[in-house]
């Protein structure tokens, strides 16, 4: 057995730090698409020189990395005087940061849907309403869902740059106890452990709908 | 709400040392490209090994590379290698990461654009007399490329990204970490790193712009 | 000369052929009927060695074709072999496509290879493609460029696998005439085909296959007018 001086209410420190990764992946999740829904169907309703400086902003978001973004969200607030904590900022910043890719994969898969069907579905007399609500997002929903599994993992694992502004979540917690505990090896092994057991059920989920749903197109 | 007065200018002096840093930034992207694509190439063959243990071992590459953060995996290089007595200094161990990164998705793509070839190309190049090695070099290889060049270039503009993890192990030559340093001298956080934001975006796009204009001129097909 | 004699194959429990025996002398063109399924294809892909057998023996121009001896790619270079699916190189254009395997295989110089490329191109009837990638072209011209690029190794013998089974109705004859030309040009052939006018008019041999067998084999009006087997009359009157 390995020897090691962790000790259970540091694993129970670790659990904690877990739990502060996963409730900012919810909220950002949550929100990111919200927005990521609302902006994507906007883009193809839009033309493109009306939808040009949303485009941009999401572009943009796509473009710098996270951990600047962070870093110029944080700045912001703090001259602006809003008083933010980190967990509000980090989710305020990686929610944008999903709403931007989550658009283009609700864009994609709205797009997926071929025009004959919607055209079919307008000649049997349904609205316009009744084509998107009926046939076009469930048909959306069936090619974007496998990527949005995706984006949600990664976002899961990009949360762990806010730790940058001082939020204290799983990667955070485990340097704290290396620092108390001089074992980097081990207790990264433990929480590479914990973000492979939160992450590679649901990416396998995610492969096994994709491959499930391609083979009976 | 904004008593802050904005100082751009000491920004703008600051431009020639942060473009300096994208040079370090563009150059630690390309070798863990190079590298990466090095790796991949490995892992792919040892995917199909005979051996279990190889096999085993490209896969445990290719899900903790896509399962795990990928500042975790610079930690590992930097904090992690030190219980074998191995101390990284920050830029090898941003590029063992980034690296163990990039290869572990490439590996992915070139196994998805292998199996997007159908067997039958193949065949048909080995009934035009072509060897097992010819036939892949001269058939398969190239439709590969095809396939993989855009989601390569993609990994491309992501180890962009991912070079500015480096300040978080004590970075301060990149884009990022020379930001840092100015930031840490003056305290005009919100300006210095507005400016890198823009940096990073012009470099962002000029290597995807760049990528579909090398794919319209290369693949005419 | 082609010989096959006593050759068995099976795809796992799956009995495909089970003791074919055929022989083509040079000069000859032997179609292969019979429904879907019944190993027709494989017999080809046998042929040239793509794939192995489990019993019996197969002998081109005396060389046994699946002996460990054999150098197959050396083989290959005399057998030409086209496919249902015409699978053309869709990274390379037409003329590149034919003056691959002359230039990387028989090593010829690309101006070589090329002067042969555009006559095998022209015999079929795309010299004005030279330029073009498969992608631009009709599934027909598909078929008669990957019938180009096999000849284009010069081979004494032609396989022809169902050639124009995937195409369109409309480009059937393109392709059948491009088969006729080359018989007419004394090609040794065999193809495997659900053309029944064409067998019967190229053809100087018939082989009606069945359940992983030859089951009769004779001149064309014998086949098709006075078949001997009951089952090949019965094949022939839900072909037609």
């Amino acid at each position: 057995m390995v020897s090691t001086a962790l000790t259970l209410s540091d694993l129970a420190f670790l659990a904690k730090g877990a739990g502060v990764t996963l409730a900012v992946t919810a909220v950002s999740v949550l929100f990111g698409t919200l927005l990521g829904v609302i902006f994507g169907t906007l883009r193809t309703l839009l033309n493109a020189w009306t939808a040009a400086p949303m485009t941009f902003v999401l572009d943009v978001l796509r473009s710098v990395p996270l951990l600047i973004q962070l870093v110029l969200a944080n700045a912001f607030q703090s001259i602006a005087g809003f008083g933010w904590q980190p967990f509000t900022v980090a989710c305020v910043v990686l929610s944008l940061y999903t709403a931007s890719y989550c658009s283009e994969i609700v864009r994609g898969g709205i797009e997926a849907v071929p025009a004959v069907t919607r055209r079919a579905a307008r000649s049997l007399g349904m609205t316009w309403t009744q084509d998107m609500t009926q046939i076009v997002f469930p048909m959306a929903l069936r090619v974007s869902l496998p990527s949005w599994i995706g984006l949600t993992l990664g976002v899961m694992k990009d949360s762990a740059l806010v730790l940058w502004i001082g939020l204290i979540e799983l990667l955070r917690s485990s340097q704290i106890l290396v620092t108390r505990l001089q074992e980097p090896l081990f207790i990264l092994i433990v929480v590479g452990a914990i973000y492979f057991l939160l992450s590679f059920p649901i990416a396998r989920l995610g492969g096994q709908l994709e491959k499930r749903w391609r083979e009976n197109d | 709400m904004f008593n802050y007065t904005f100082h751009w200018y000491q920004a703008f002096r600051a431009l020639p040392d942060m473009l300096w840093g994208a040079l370090v930034t563009l150059e630690l992207a390309l070798l863990s490209m190079v590298l990466g694509i090095a790796f991949a190439v490995l892992i792919a063959v040892g995917r199909n090994s005979e051996y279990a243990v190889l096999r085993s071992a490209a896969i445990t590459w290719v899900e903790v590379a896509r399962n795990t953060p990928a500042l975790f995996q610079i930690y590992m290089a930097h904090f992690g290698l030190g219980a074998f007595g191995i101390h990284l200094s920050p830029y090898v161990s941003l590029l063992a990461g980034i690296t163990f990164n990039n290869a572990g998705y490439l590996a992915e793509t070139f196994r998805g654009a292998l199996r997007a070839i159908p067997p039958t190309q193949t065949r048909a190049a080995r009934s035009l007399g072509m060897g097992p090695v010819k036939a892949f070099r001269l058939i398969v290889l190239p439709q590969m490329f095809r396939i993989a060049f855009l989601p390569a270039t993609n990994q491309m503009v992501w180890a962009i990204l991912m070079t500015s993890l480096g300040i978080v192990v004590g970075m301060n030559t990149d884009l990022a970490g020379v930001t840092q340093d100015l930031n840490v001298r003056t305290f005009r956080t919100f300006e210095f790193f507005a400016m890198a934001a823009i940096i990073y975006y012009a470099l962002a796009k000029t290597v995807s712009l760049g990528a579909r204009l090398i794919a319209w001129r290369l693949f005419r097909y | 000369m082609i010989e096959v004699t006593g050759v068995h194959k099976s795809f796992g429990p799956l009995k495909v052929l089970r003791g074919v025996d055929l022989t083509v002398s040079p000069g000859e063109v032997v179609s292969v009927i019979g429904g879907s399924g019944s190993g027709k294809s494989t017999l080809l892909t046998c042929i040239n060695g793509l794939e192995p057998i489990d019993a019996g023996l197969i002998r081109v121009d005396g060389t046994e074709v699946h002996a460990k001896s054999t150098d197959l790619n050396l083989l290959r270079r005399k057998i030409g072999i086209v496919f249902q699916q015409w699978n053309a190189f869709p990274h390379l254009t037409v003329l590149e496509n034919v003056t691959l395997a002359p230039r990387k295989v028989l090593g010829m110089a690309r101006a070589e290879a090329e002067d042969i490329a555009v006559r095998q191109l022209t015999h079929v009837g795309l010299a004005d493609k030279l330029r073009v990638f498969p992608s631009r072209l009709s599934g027909g011209q598909q078929q008669r460029m990957a019938i180009a690029r096999a000849l284009a190794m010069s081979p004494k013998y032609m396989l022809f696998d169902e050639v124009t089974s995937a195409l369109d109705p409309q480009l059937v004859g393109e392709v059948l005439d491009t088969l006729h030309m080359l018989a007419s040009e004394g090609m040794t052939m065999i193809c495997v085909t659900h053309e029944m006018r064409f067998a019967r008019d190229v053809s100087n041999r018939v082989a009606f296959f069945k359940d992983g067998l030859i089951h009769e084999i004779g001149s064309p009006a014998q086949i098709f007018d006075a078949p001997i087997h009951p089952e090949t009359a019965a094949f022939l009157n839900t072909a037609r």
